[in-house]
């Protein structure tokens, strides 16, 4: 190729030049991306080491299990599965957008860069689903001997081991009437919730499907706070992704691009785009896969 | 395409030649390589999924599998930089100063998780409490749950 032969020609490092062939802008974006790539590192091996001085942490399959509009159905990791292909779909129409601005395809940047912020605004909307679901969601643990409905917070795990259904009978008898009522209701719709509060404790404990109940242990605390911490860290680096990409937009829009005479501008967007991707990966990986 | 030198930054020497007909392939098959390796982690989360659900879990297999993830993410993350990025098309030099530093990783990541494995066999050793309430007993569920189900069932 033509390129070989004009590299061999060239003296890189005797001024002038941009010795790595790029120009200031995109060199400082790649040396950002990397000490970014160190402040995502150090989350993630902060995790890791919290996991690996655990004895027992909980199997993802359990904790995300959940799909909108599936009510309580088990559909382990189908939900985050979709989000992570929107993500690589993103990415790929990120690709055609900075191929089209090699072009001085100004449609092209304008019609892949809206597909690319449309695939990060949906990112972003099942992320706000997702810990909606897992903050509100209520699930049966044993705390303290007795039953209480909690949610996945930086405080509460509901997702500790397995407890054994004759602890679930003594821990019953020590709930409160609110508790017993909800857990009735979940499995058995024939009774309004109203009319269940209203009923003793005794029948209450009476109606409840031990065998049925998968109750847990408190789980390790640090799940969750790392858990929000990370995805959540990284969903702002998605909705930041997405603010550069409406301005990239806008830009290009109103013709800025094209009076400079070229479109690296996009380039650069392109990058950490891409960076938010890979990110998303290796979170993909800690959080759900392992 | 002639008009392509004038589309780049007075910094630059040349421009990366991109042929469309290339490009497009080279994207395509990106993009189908990263949705099939996806597609396998999420077989093999899926079996780890199943594996821990059956009778008796060997953990050997689930570490195997997961081993097997890590790699594969790996892979994946190899292809958006080097494809998608386009750090593959950089100068060697460029890539060398992303790439080595980077290294220091596989120093963060062995020392870090060495750290938390040693702290978890410290506490088992010299915290019983820890040990007796977040030890894993799976051995002991299975043994005592059919006795506790006879006495729920008399309520």
């Amino acid at each position: 190729m033509a390129t070989t032969a004009t590299t061999h020609q060239t003296k890189w490092w005797s001024g002038g030049k941009s010795p790595f062939n790029l120009e200031y802008g995109k060199l400082m974006m790649w040396y950002f991306l990397m000490s970014d790539a160190f402040t995502f590192g150090a989350f993630l091996i902060s995790y890791g080491t919290i996991r690996f001085s655990q004895n027992f942490w909980p199997d993802p399959n359990v904790v995300f299990n959940a799909f909108p509009g599936a009510g309580h159905a088990n559909l382990p990791l189908a939900f985050v599965s979709v989000m992570t292909f929107i993500l690589i779909i993103s990415s790929v129409t990120m690709v055609l957008g900075v191929h089209a601005g090699h072009k001085g395809d100004k449609k092209g940047v304008i019609k892949w860069l809206a597909w690319t912020i449309v695939g990060g605004l949906a990112f972003l909307g099942c992320q706000a689903w997702e810990w909606h679901h897992l903050i509100t969601g209520e699930h049966a643990a044993l705390i303290d001997g007795q039953i209480q409905m909690v949610g996945q917070t930086t405080t509460v795990n509901p997702w500790g081991q397995l407890v054994d259904p004759a602890l679930v009978s003594e821990g019953l008898k020590k709930s409160s009437i609110e508790t017993l009522a909800t857990i009735v209701h979940e499995h058995d719709h024939s009774h309004a919730l109203k009319e269940l509060m209203g009923m003793t404790k005794e029948s209450l404990v009476g109606m409840v499907n031990v065998a049925e109940m998968h109750v847990r242990e408190k789980g390790p605390v640090a799940f969750g706070g790392y858990f929000y911490g990370i995805t959540g860290f990284h969903g702002f680096h998605v909705f930041s992704g997405v603010l550069i990409n409406i301005v990239m937009l806008i830009m290009t829009q109103k013709g800025v691009f094209e009076k400079k005479g070229h479109y690296l501008m996009i380039e650069k967007a392109g990058l950490y785009w891409h960076f938010v991707d890979l990110v998303w990966v290796v979170v993909f990986l800690c959080f759900y896969l392992i | 395409m002639s008009h392509e030198s004038n589309l780049m930054s007075p910094e630059m020497t040349f421009q990366h030649h991109t042929d469309d007909a290339e490009f497009k392939r080279r994207v395509k098959k990106t993009t189908i390589l990263l949705s099939v390796i996806t597609v396998i982690e999420l077989a093999i989360g899926l079996s780890i999924y199943t594996i821990h659900k059956g009778e008796n879990p060997s953990h050997l297999l689930v570490l195997m599998f997961k081993g097997v993830v890590c790699i594969l993410t790996l892979a994946k993350a190899y292809y958006i930089v080097s494809v998608f990025m386009h750090l593959g098309d950089e100068i060697r030099n460029m890539i060398m100063t992303i790439v080595v530093p980077l290294l220091l990783f596989v120093w963060f990541i062995t020392a870090f998780i060495f750290e938390g494995n040693s702290y978890k066999n410290l506490r088992n050793t010299y915290d019983p409490y820890f040990k007796e309430t977040t030890m894993p007993k799976e051995h002991h569920t299975t043994e005592k749950e059919k006795a506790p189900e006879e006495k729920s069932g008399k309520q």
